[in-house]
C-alpha cells in the first residue's frame, strides 16, 4: 500500500475534520407561513372595509383642517357644513329633483350613444366592407375634441335637453365603438377556425365566438363611456341649464355657497361610483370565464 | 348528393358500408388527387395524391414545415385556396394541437357547439364520459389541466360521430405520461368507433404504435407510404417494430435511423429491452370493450387486411 500524500510536516497537527468535505454551515431554514396565518388584521378585514379606509382618513383630515381654521369656509366648507347643506337640499326636495333630471340625461345619452357606437362597431368589426366604410370616418371624427362641439350643438339643437343628451351620446359612442371594434378584431383566429371546423355558419360564429370574445373589450368600453358620460353631463349642464345638478351648482356659485357646490360634486361622484359598481357586477357575471389575474 | 365543399372540384363523400361491400373494393374515406396549395406562389402542397380507406388509422409524418398541417386544414375544409380534387366525408372532425376550447363556454357547451338542433346536456356528458371527463362537464375551460382540455377537445370531435377524424399533433403539448394515456385513449376510441383517422405526428414511435398505415410527406407530396402490419397490442419491442422505425426515420432524413431520435430518447437496436414503453393499443385486458388483437373484429368497416 503506497501513500501518495506527503506526510504532514512534523510539529504541524492536521485537524481531521478539515480533511473531509468542506465544512458547511447548516442551511438557514425559513418557515413557509400559511396564508391564513400570515394575514394581518387589516388584510383579513372584509374587502369593503379596506377600501373605505383611505376616503375616511381624507375626510377626517379635512374636518380637522376646517375646525382649526386652516381651511377658510369661503374657500371650502367643512364636511359638517356640507352634510347639513346636503340634508337641507334633500329635505326640501331640490336635490332629488335635480338628480332625477341629470340621471335621465345620462341614461338617455348612454342608451343613444351605446346603440349607435355598438352598431357601428359591429358593422366595421364583422365585415371588411363595413370597416372600409365606417372605420376611417369614425377615426377621422374622433380627432375632433367632442367638448369643442358644444357651441355647434347649441346652434343646431337649441338650449333644451337635446344638446346635453347629444353631447353625452357622442362621448359614449366613440368609446364603445373603439373598444367593441378592437374586441371583435382581437378575437383569436384559432378559435374562429375551431368554430368553423365544428360546423358553425357565419351567424353561428358571430354569436358563439366573435361576440363573446369581444365582450371583455365591450365592458372596458362601457366603463370608459360611463366616465365620459358624467364628464359630458358636467360640461353640458354648466351651460344654459335650467334644471339638474349643474343648474344647482351654477346657482350656488352666484351665492358663494361652497357647501352646496361640494354637495353637487359629491352627488356627481356618488352617481359615477354607483355606475361603476353596476359595471363591476356586470363584469363579474359576464366575464367569470376569463382566466385572468384577480389580485391577492 | 353532391355538395360544394371545396372550390375547384368538389363532392362530398358519405361512406356507405353497403355499397363498398357490394363493390368489393375498400371504400374510401378521403380521396385527394392533384392537390396543390401555394402560399405566395410557393407551393407547400404540390400535386398530392392520397386515398384513405374508411376505418383506417393513418399516421402522417414529415419534417416540420413540410405542409402536414396545411394538408389537414384542407381535408377539414378550413382552407379552400386550393386546386385539385378533394373528396372528404361530410361528417368530419378535427382536434388541433391546442385544445381550442371557447373559454366563455362551459365544457359541455363546448362539446355541443356547432351540433345541429338543440342537443341535451346528456349528449355532451356521454361524449365526455368516453374520454373520462364526465365530472368536469360543468367546469370552465380555464380550470382544466392541459391533458383534460385536450380530452375535452377530443370529446368535442367525437360527439360529431365523424367518418373522418383529423388529429393535428394532439399529444404534442402533453407530458410523457399523459401522452401515453391519451394515445391509449385514442386507440380505444378508434377501435370502438371505427372511423377513419388521420394523425399528424412528429413521433415515429407514436405512429407505429397506433396506425395501420404510415405516410411520410416530403416536398409537398406523399413520398413514402407503408402499411404497419404489426400485431396489436403493440409495444416498441413488437417484432418488426424496430425495422419499420429505422425505415421511417431514414425516410424522414434522420441518419442512422435505429439510433437516437430528436427527443434524446435512445433506443438500442432490435435487441434492446422491449418493455420500456407500455403498449398502447387497447388490448383484451384494457378498459372498454375487450378486443382481440384480431383486427377485423375490432373495426368492422376496415375492409382490407393490412
Ligand atoms: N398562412 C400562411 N401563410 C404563409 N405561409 C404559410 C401559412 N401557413 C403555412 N405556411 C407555410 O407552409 C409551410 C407548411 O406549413 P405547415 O403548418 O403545414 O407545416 P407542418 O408540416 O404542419 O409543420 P409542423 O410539423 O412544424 O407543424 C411552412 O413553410 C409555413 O411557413
Ligand atoms: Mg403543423
Amino acid at each position: 500500500m503506497t501513500i501518495s500524500h506527503a506526510p504532514p510536516p512534523p510539529g504541524l497537527s492536521v485537524a481531521p475534520e478539515k480533511s473531509s468535505a468542506p465544512s458547511r454551515t447548516p442551511p438557514d431554514l425559513q418557515a413557509v407561513v400559511p396564508a391564513s396565518v400570515r394575514r394581518s388584521r387589516l388584510r383579513s378585514a372584509p374587502r369593503w372595509v379596506r377600501r373605505a379606509v383611505g376616503p375616511l382618513l381624507l375626510l377626517a383630515l379635512w374636518q380637522v383642517f376646517s375646525a382649526t381654521g386652516v381651511l377658510h369656509p369661503d374657500v371650502l366648507a367643512s364636511p359638517g357644513t356640507i352634510a347639513r347643506a346636503g340634508a337641507d337640499l334633500v329635505a326640501d326636495g331640490t336635490l332629488p329633483a335635480a338628480m332625477g333630471v341629470s340621471l335621465q340625461r345620462v341614461v338617455v345619452g348612454l342608451l343613444l350613444g351605446g346603440v349607435v357606437g355598438t352598431a357601428l362597431a359591429l358593422v366595421s368589426g364583422l365585415s371588411r366592407l363595413g370597416e372600409d366604410l365606417v372605420d376611417a370616418t369614425v377615426q377621422m371624427l374622433r380627432t375632433v375634441p367632442w367638448v369643442g362641439l358644444i357651441p355647434l350643438f347649441i346652434i343646431w339643437l337649441g338650449i333644451g335637453e337635446a344638446p346635453k343628451v347629444a353631447l353625452i351620446a357622442l362621448g359614449v359612442a366613440f368609446h364603445l365603438y373603439l373598444n367593441v371594434y378592437a374586441g371583435i378584431r382581437g378575437v383569436d383566429a384559432q378559435l374562429i377556425e375551431a368554430g368553423e371546423s365544428l360546423g358553425l355558419g357565419r351567424w353561428g360564429l358571430v354569436r358563439h365566438v366573435v361576440l363573446p370574445g369581444a365582450l371583455p373589450g365591450a365592458m372596458t368600453g362601457l366603463r370608459y363611456s360611463l366616465a365620459t358620460a358624467w364628464l359630458a353631463l358636467v360640461f353640458g349642464e354648466s351651460i344654459n341649464a335650467d334644471a339638474g345638478i349643474g343648474f344647482l351648482m351654477n346657482q350656488a356659485r352666484e351665492f358663494f355657497r361652497t357647501d352646496v357646490i361640494v354637495v353637487c360634486l359629491v352627488v356627481y361622484a356618488f352617481l359615477g361610483l354607483t355606475a361603476d359598481v353596476i359595471v363591476r357586477i356586470l363584469e363579474r357575471l359576464l366575464l367569470q370565464w376569463r382566466p385572468t389575474f384577480t389580485g391577492q | 348528393m353532391a355538395t360544394d365543399l371545396h372550390r375547384p372540384v368538389k363532392e362530398t363523400l358519405a361512406p356507405d358500408p353497403r355499397s363498398a361491400a357490394s363493390a368489393g373494393a375498400p371504400e374510401a374515406a378521403v380521396r385527394v388527387a392533384g392537390l396543390t396549395r401555394a402560399f405566395d406562389g410557393r407551393p407547400v402542397i404540390d400535386d398530392l395524391d392520397l386515398t384513405l380507406r374508411a376505418g383506417e388509422f393513418t399516421a402522417l409524418l414529415g419534417r416540420s414545415g413540410c405542409g402536414k398541417s396545411t394538408l389537414l386544414r384542407v381535408l377539414a375544409g378550413l382552407d379552400r385556396e386550393i386546386s385539385g380534387t378533394v373528396l372528404v366525408p361530410r361528417r368530419r372532425a378535427v382536434a388541433f394541437q391546442a385544445p381550442r376550447l371557447m373559454p366563455w363556454k362551459r365544457v359541455w357547451r363546448n362539446v355541443l357547439l356547432g351540433l345541429p338542433g338543440k342537443p341535451e346536456r346528456a349528449v355532451a356528458e356521454g361524449a365526455l364520459a368516453e374520454v373520462g371527463l364526465a365530472e368536469r362537464a360543468g367546469a370552465w375551460p380555464k380550470t382544466l389541466s392541459g391533458g383534460e382540455a385536450q380530452r375535452a377537445s377530443l370529446a368535442r370531435a367525437l360527439v360529431r360521430e365523424p367518418d373522418l377524424l383529423l388529429l393535428d399533433e394532439p399529444f404534442g403539448a402533453l407530458d410523457a405520461l399523459t401522452r401515453i394515456k391519451a394515445q391509449q385513449l385514442v386507440a380505444e376510441l378508434w377501435q370502438r368507433r371505427g372511423c377513419a383517422v388521420l394523425l399528424v405526428t412528429h413521433d415515429v414511435d407514436e405512429a407505429l404504435l397506433l396506425a395501420d398505415r404510415a405516410l411520410v410527406m416530403r416536398e409537398g407530396r406523399i413520398a413514402y407510404d407503408t402499411p404497419v402490419a404489426l400485431d396489436r397490442p403493440r409495444g416498441v419491442g413488437s417484432p418488426g417494430f424496430a425495422d419499420l422505425r429505422a425505415r421511417l426515420l431514414t425516410e424522414l432524413g434522420v441518419e442512422g435511423g435505429g439510433g437516437v431520435e430528436g427527443k434524446g430518447r435512445a433506443h438500442g437496436g432490435p435487441g434492446a429491452p422491449a418493455d420500456e414503453k407500455p403498449s398502447v393499443a387497447a388490448g383484451p385486458s384494457g378498459p372498454g370493450p375487450a378486443k382481440a388483437p384480431d383486427e377485423s373484429s375490432a373495426h368492422p368497416r376496415h375492409g382490407d387486411a393490412s
